[in-house]
């Protein structure tokens, strides 16, 4: 797959909430391929930051965030995992569906493709049942589903395996592992520190709303350069 | 208590017997009523839907508005459609007083805001819900609105049936704008109205008997047809 609208580059980007700064001054690169692995504690800017970077966050006046086309059309090529899957009340189906009716997909052809990613996710069973009665399990892999459908460019998950046990969290990562090998950019935030080792390619290590280290992740997890990396790789809690 | 009584007995026999009288106000409380909750529905869904997705300047003033005109007084409003409808007002020339649409018109009134204020309820706890995977796809307004009125479907069909239980048992507007003229525009409640005036309590209660096994028809009826209740949630 052709990746048209990365590299993207993050010049001075602040999130202010009542006066309160979440996130940044952040300036950073995002390149056109890998796995990025986001982490820091809790409230350190994870979240913000994706959201940021998906067009989610109003950012304050002064930061640029350039994809290599326009924004309105990079919007359109990007998807959005969330911590808890938002499930709409419809068919597990219509939900995969959905994005592909809403950019133009007739309705038959959508649901055809929509059940091919469900049966690629081992959802089929489930097609019919009201998405809101899948298990925590399901819900994510059926959130996954529907994020890739439109064969996003870069794909965007905020901590997807948290309320996840072992197995679903496997699941869901060969799953994702598959979308990357298929040529999707990944940035994803966790603070699982075992599920950062089997995936990162590079790290991005965020604390108090700066990014701190940006590295490989295997020089990461060896040496990382910061005390606070340190502290945290070590299991201490960073404040 | 022996009215009571009577009055069911009378209910029975009027209701077996197929009266005309009975069958016509009855169709006609139903027409009226049915006609506006439809056309206060296609005014009153979109127009809180609208109100829970959209940011504007007068939008917590609008609300408020709107949650205050849930209890417009209908006999107010039977007056100033009075005052429309009448040959000396602005609508006169239409003659529509005394008809079947001017009470169309009056319980419209009556129902939007009441329509429009509960979807909107309903519609803000969907949007809340949906707001960031919306967002996040970049969908356009009015797919989100479309979304919203769609997923929170039964949501709304609550809207519309307080809409209609508002409109069936209201007396006061269409009393004013209808004038409860026999064959023309008399319906069950202004029949109510007259025969209690007269002192013919059992026919009034019978007439009371029918209109709420009315009510409870139609609710029933739209439960089954839209399977509410049959799966467990959604």
């Amino acid at each position: 797959m052709v990746n048209e609208i990365l590299p993207l580059s993050v010049k001075d980007a602040v999130v202010r909430r009542r006066g309160k700064t979440l996130l940044g001054p952040v300036t950073t690169t995002v390149s056109e391929t890998g796995l990025s692995i986001v982490m820091g504690p809790n409230g350190a800017g994870k979240t913000t930051l994706l959201r940021l970077l998906h067009g989610m966050e109003r950012m304050a006046p002064g930061g640029t965030i350039d994809w290599q086309i326009p924004e309105e059309e990079a919007r359109a090529r990007q998807a959005f995992v969330f911590q808890a899957p938002i499930m709409m009340r419809r068919t597990a189906l219509d939900n995969v569906a959905y994005p592909l009716v809403t950019h133009g997909v007739s309705k038959s052809d959508a649901r055809q493709r929509a059940s091919e990613w469900l049966e690629r996710v081992g959802l089929s069973d489930s097609a019919q049942k009201q998405a809101t009665v899948l298990s925590g399990g399901e819900r994510q892999k059926l959130a996954l589903a529907r994020a890739l459908i439109r064969k996003p460019e870069i794909l965007f998950l905020d901590e997807p395996c948290a309320n996840l046990d072992g197995r679903a969290t496997r699941e869901f990562e060969t799953l994702l592992m598959q979308a990357f090998k298929d040529g999707t950019r990944v940035v994803m935030s966790t603070h699982d520190i075992g599920q950062a080792r089997r995936l990162a390619e590079d790290v991005w290590f965020i604390h108090h709303g700066h990014i701190l280290e940006q590295t490989p992740a295997e020089e990461f997890f060896a040496s990382p350069k910061t005390s606070e990396a340190r502290a945290f790789l070590n299991g201490d809690i960073v404040e | 208590m022996n009215e009571l009584l009577a009055g069911l007995l009378e209910a029975g026999r009027l209701i077996v017997t197929f009266d005309a009288d009975l069958i016509e106000i009855s169709l006609r409380s139903l027409q009226v009523t049915l006609t506006a909750v439809a056309i206060a529905s296609g005014i009153g869904l979109p127009l809180g839907c609208w109100l829970a997705v959209r940011r504007f300047r007068y939008r917590r003033f609008v609300i408020a508005t709107l949650n205050a005109l849930m209890g417009l007084p209908p006999v107010v409003v039977g007056l100033i459609v009075y005052l429309m409808l009448s040959r000396a007002g602005p609508f006169g020339v239409f003659g529509l007083l005394f008809t079947p649409t001017a009470m169309i018109i009056a319980q419209v009134i009556i129902l939007t805001p009441l329509i429009a204020s509960i979807a909107h309820q309903a519609i803000r706890e969907l949007w809340a819900q949906y707001h960031d995977l919306l967002i996040s796809m970049n969908t356009t307004r009015w797919q989100r609105i479309l979304t919203l009125l769609w997923d929170g479907r039964r949501a709304l069909m609550t809207a519309s049936l307080a809409g209609f239980g508002r409109g069936i048992g209201e007396v006061g507007a269409i009393m004013i704008v209808g004038g409860n003229i026999d064959n023309a525009t008399r319906v069950l409640t202004t029949a109510i109205s007259l025969e209690t005036g007269k002192g013919n309590f059992s026919l009034a209660l019978a007439l009371g008997f029918v209109l709420i096994g009315l009510a409870v028809v139609v609710n029933l009826l739209i439960h089954t047809l839209s399977r509410t209740e049959v799966s467990g949630r959604w």
